[in-house]
């Protein structure tokens, strides 16, 4: 197990920003943290990097505890913290060179730099100044430093923020690459990102794990209860709507209506009778292409309204 | 930790931080030892350099925390500390990188005012007629003024990512721990009771002692624990975030 986390806390003041929370990741996974702002991704990865120690509860990574045995966690360890900070006065060779060299790598500093270098893309910006690169460009300085040692886990706290969508692509391929033979965790608040890159999610609201599934059986739990948009006109009374069979709940959104199945079913068909049985005509008909944000959004919105729990 | 050393270095020269604070430095001095009137060495007529090491405790005073004021505020304010941090280095290495460039970059000022006493003793009538001992001492006592000094400034740094809040805090306690102690022992509580106790808080005290030429263990260890005791406290400063 290469990151495990049990019944981790971190208290600040008298805010939970993390509360109670287990997880583990193993070998060759790319692991989605997500989350709203505020939900505890940042500060999960702060520990796990050694960066704050927790109030309670534990953290290994490659079997080494964060607070027991910190200079093995962060040998084992490749991060790239939220807004990607850099020594902007650096050059981009200097600064991957002064990282390899805080990680002793001796002999192999030059032929790492050069494989970080070709891995990222950076050829043609490598004797800039940092300060000089554009935002995709920093960020690839940023992963770059991260994996120079050749790190077993990648924590990196959104690491495609920022970026265009050529840049976001190749960034998400060379995380796709490493998280083969890596564990690489990543947060994000982007969903497609989830989708297209991460084995597993994890969804955190509030401190809590809200969700933790294989990307995919997510996604399923979203499809298992499709909602169908239909506008009629003229419009009929909500109570007419309800008595279409399997039809759950009914919600107005201005002229159109959502209609939610009470199990797992198609509504069409039985919508489109419904319209001509009452000699309305159909102007809509659409099926809610569900993916991982109505989940998200099943899973963290509902809670929004619900008071702040006092500690 | 060299590395550490050799990056806060390259940030010296790199920037303009370096070579301002060495030009600065030789200016001043050389202004004050060979050309301001009050303070000249050439009316004055005696081979001695104490105009120099009068006026170097004061152009330290704000050139040191000049010197310092970025090194850990500006980590903070760009969020740079966490990409330390994280690497396996401990707080303290990353102190004492930061803290001996500041020194080293005080003895790299220091070094050319070898000149100063080399002209002096050709100047000397007959040459060479001049307290040896007591320069030597006083290049000692300088050196470690200024590595006091540089403790100190590494210390306000850590207390704020304004850089402006910490070289004003840091000239500030230069000052207090440099002057205040001999000016408070005057005070007529103290006098003639405890004042050579509160005087020797002080380091213009142990300054002065050195300078004499006289390598006292006393003022040796004074420094030492004075820079232990500022470089301790930063340290307890960068893991306050871990509380």
């Amino acid at each position: 197990m290469s990151v495990q986390v049990s019944n981790l806390s971190k208290i600040y003041g008298t805010q939970k920003a993390v509360n109670n929370i287990s997880f583990e990741a193993i070998e060759g996974e790319i692991l989605g943290f997500l989350g709203p702002n505020g939900a505890g991704k940042t500060t999960t990865m702060k520990i796990l990097t050694c960066f704050i120690p927790p109030s309670n509860g534990t953290a290994s990574v490659c079997g080494f505890d964060v607070q027991q045995a910190p200079m093995e966690v962060r040998r084992a360890i490749g991060y790239l913290p939220e807004h990607n900070p850099l020594y902007a006065d650096m050059y981009v060779r200097e600064s991957l060179e002064f990282i390899a060299r805080l990680h002793q790598l001796g002999k192999n500093t030059r032929s790492r730099i050069d494989e970080m270098i070709h891995l990222t893309g950076l050829e043609r910006e490598q004797k800039k100044h940092i300060g000089q690169l554009s935002k995709g460009y920093r960020q690839r300085v940023g992963l770059a430093q991260a994996m120079i040692h050749n790190p077993r886990v990648l924590i990196l706290d959104e690491p495609t923020s920022g970026l265009d969508p050529n840049q976001l692509a190749e960034i998400r391929n060379v995380i796709k690459t490493l998280g083969k033979e890596k564990t690489v965790i990543l947060s994000t608040h982007i969903m497609q990102e989830v989708q297209a890159l991460c084995n597993r999610v994890i969804i955190l609201d509030r401190g809590q794990i809200v969700a933790n599934d294989l990307t995919q059986n997510l996604q399923h739990r979203s499809q298992a209860k499709t909602t169908v948009i239909a506008e009629f006109t003229p419009n009929p009374k909500p109570a007419n709507l309800q008595l279409i069979p399997h039809v759950g709940r009914v919600e107005q959104l201005g002229a159109k209506w959502r209609l939610y199945p009470d199990a797992e079913y198609d509504l069409r068909p039985d919508i489109f009778r419904f319209a001509i049985q009452n000699n309305l005509t159909l102007l809509t008909l659409l099926q809610e292409e569900s993916s991982l944000e109505d989940v998200f959004r099943q899973l963290t919105a509902g809670r929004e309204e619900q008071p702040q729990p006092a500690v | 930790m060299l590395t550490l050393f050799i990056k806060e270095i390259n940030t010296f020269f790199s920037s303009l931080i370096g070579y301002m604070a060495m030009v600065v430095f030789l200016l001043t001095t050389g202004l004050f030892l060979w050309v301001f009137p009050e303070t000249n060495l050439l009316d004055y007529g005696y081979a001695s350099l104490d105009s120099l090491f009068f006026t170097a405790p004061w152009i330290f005073m704000f050139l040191v925390p000049a010197i310092t004021m970025r090194s850990f505020s500006e980590e903070f304010k760009t969020g740079t500390i966490e990409l330390l941090t994280t690497r396996p280095v401990t707080d303290l290495q990353i102190i004492a990188g930061k803290y001996l460039s500041a020194v080293f970059l005080v003895f790299f000022a220091l070094l050319p005012t070898l000149v100063y006493y080399f002209t002096i003793y050709r100047l000397g009538l007959p040459p060479g007629n001049l307290d040896s001992g007591a320069i030597w001492g006083s290049y000692i006592g300088l050196l470690l003024l200024g590595a006091a000094f540089a403790a100190i400034g590494i210390f306000a740094s850590s207390l704020s990512s304004n850089q402006i809040v910490a070289f004003l805090l840091a000239v500030f306690l230069c000052f207090i721990f440099y002057q205040t102690f001999d000016y408070l022992s005057k005070l007529n509580i103290f006098y003639a009771r405890i004042d050579d106790v509160v005087e020797q808080l002080g380091i213009n005290a142990h300054y002065e002692s050195l300078s004499r030429g006289v390598i006292d263990t006393r003022d040796l260890v004074y420094f030492g624990s004075f820079i232990a005791l500022f470089l301790l406290l930063t340290q307890l400063v960068v893991e306050s975030r871990k509380w």
